[in-house]
């Protein structure tokens, strides 16, 4: 099941890093997966994508499911448009969310529903993928509600 | 710190300039006219041969060639070209740093450290990227509305105020005190548009926890100050300003993609802020007056906790319009107006300003004031301070 995309159409689209560091994520956005890096040297988990692991310095570094859960670290809601595409939107609620079964690491996303909703730091909250699957580039957003 | 490592009191400033400041899109020469222009302006200021600056530093991928003003002002030689990494102003301090360095080791004799900025001319900085497309790590903020300097920044400022119990009268304290200096500076943008707490309080959000007030202007113009060696600073008609530290980068990780740093809720300065004092060989009682960096109000609110002001829990008492007001407050802050009020120069305007406060020259003087910090481009990542003093503080 997609939901209807939360903000208007018009931003710019993502596509996969022409290196490859983060085609895996993408792609398994796609199959409402969520999967990030893991350390096949110290086998811990690391977000943003980089080529080497930040602690033990190893390059073997796989992409791994990990449960599609966290909680409010901080949020905004964002009142003023910096793009046309935002022009009509009104407010628009922008979290990062922190996954504990993934070693605390961080990701962006939206959380829909209402964009008055109160914004708690600490609420646990859980993915809803957001398919553009007819776009170009073909694209899934991963997006957050309130557990 | 041995004696030697030090870049305390090695250089000093001897000549300030602007241009007039403009809202963006306002001014009617081009920008790296405008950096030309500053440039003389400062050698006019010092009383120097604009052909004797044979340096010059600058930050944020300024787009005014080093070489380019080199040969544009007909300077003898050009021994030092420096950009400090980064983007934001968190270079305005770093580009000093890098000025007093290379005067210290002797690789320049007279370094210009400038910013020259044309937003109307290269296109403005609160406006999201208009690709279609979006890949790196940005391709993991854009497509979900993160996309302007408020945005990135937000996250942070309301994690640390939720942290610490920060209440937004102490943002708006930032804001106000700035306004009401720029209401003496006739340089100020703002100047003639006092703000008061109804308006502030009445004012659109740009995004929570900053009202329209709590945002820095975007401008076009230019600024320039003049460094020598400590020695040449005598021979000059200001008395000299001299650069006790200056300092620039960040903590443990801080350029973690997509929002990992792991002190996250920071201005950038905990491991700034320290080596900056031991540098200095002061503390933050010694300062007399700041100029701290306004991307954001929220920001400055870090940057004095970070650099030892009062902790993350007096925020709510220390954050005044009383406490931050020259001539007689606790700690002065913006005097100038600063980025919200006098002039977004990417914050060297501070710097300028922290120079004027050492000279006498404020147009919000703090009596006595003998030393001068300067907080540059909070939550940036390299960040940057640097202290300027009187020669009595040598």
């Amino acid at each position: 099941m997609s939901m209807t995309p939360y903000l208007r159409p018009g931003l710019a689209k993502p596509a996969p890093s022409r290196d490859g560091l983060d085609t895996p994520f993408w792609e398994g956005l796609q199959q409402e997966k969520l999967l990030l890096q893991r350390c096949n040297g110290c086998n811990r988990w690391q977000w943003g994508p980089e080529w080497v692991c930040h602690r033990c310095h190893s390059f073997d570094l796989r992409y791994e499911e990990t449960a599609a859960e966290g909680i409010i670290y901080s949020h905004e809601r964002i009142w003023h448009p910096v793009h046309p595409a935002l022009a009509e939107q009104g407010p628009y609620v922008v979290v990062l969310v922190e996954l504990p079964h993934a070693d605390g690491v961080r990701i962006v996303g939206n959380l829909v529903g209402d964009p008055h909703q109160p914004l708690v730091i600490g609420a646990p909250v859980h993915a809803v993928f957001e398919h553009h699957l007819d776009d170009d580039p073909v694209h899934t957003l991963l997006q957050w509600a309130v557990s | 710190m041995t004696t030697d490592r030090t870049l305390r009191g090695k250089a000093a400033v001897v000549g300030v300039a602007e241009t007039e400041y403009y809202k963006w899109g306002r001014s009617p020469d081009p920008e790296f006219k405008l950096a030309i222009e500053a440039v003389l302006g400062a050698c006019a200021n010092a009383g120097i041969d604009p052909a004797d600056v044979d340096g010059f530093s600058s930050y944020s991928n300024d787009r005014s060639d080093a070489s380019r003003l080199s040969a544009a002002l007909g300077c003898k030689q050009l021994s030092f070209a420096s950009m400090q990494w980064g983007g934001g102003g968190g270079g305005g301090s770093g580009a000093v740093a890098n000025a007093a360095a290379a005067i210290a080791t002797g690789q320049a004799e007279c370094v210009v450290v400038f910013r020259a900025l044309a937003q109307g001319q290269f296109g403005r900085f609160g406006q999201g990227p208009r690709s279609r497309m979006v890949s790196g790590a940005a391709a993991h903020t854009l497509p979900y509305g993160l996309m302007s300097a408020a945005h990135m920044f937000a996250m942070k400022v309301n994690r640390f105020m939720h942290d610490h119990g920060v209440q937004q009268e102490a943002l708006r304290a930032i804001s106000l005190a700035s306004y009401a200096h720029a209401q003496h500076n006739p340089r100020a943008v703002m100047n003639g548009r006092p703000l008061d707490e109804a308006t502030y309080d009445a004012s659109r959000w740009i995004v929570e926890p900053f009202h329209l007030f709590d945002c820095c202007q975007e401008n076009d113009g230019a600024a320039a100050m003049v460094l020598v060696s400590a020695e040449r600073a005598k021979d000059f008609d200001h008395n000299p300003c001299y650069v006790l530290a200056a300092v620039s980068g960040s903590q443990h990780r801080a350029g973690a993609p997509v929002h990992n740093t792991p002190e996250y809720a920071s201005s950038g300065f905990t491991t700034v802020a320290p080596r900056l004092y031991r540098m200095a060989q002061m503390g933050p009682g010694d300062v007399d007056v700041l100029q701290s960096y306004e991307n954001f109000t929220g920001g400055v609110m870090m940057s004095i906790v970070e650099h030892g002001f009062c902790t993350a829990e007096e925020v709510n008492d220390f954050l005044t319009v009383e406490n931050l007001s020259a001539p007689g407050g606790k700690l002065p802050l913006n005097t100038s107006g600063g980025n919200l009020a006098e002039c977004y120069m990417h914050g060297l305007g501070l710097n300028i300003e922290a120079v004027r406060q050492i000279w006498g020259e404020s147009t919000c003087q703090v009596p006595d004031a003998e030393v001068a910090m300067v907080c540059s481009g909070p939550m940036v990542t390299p960040v940057s301070s640097c202290i300027f003093g009187s020669e009595a503080t040598l």
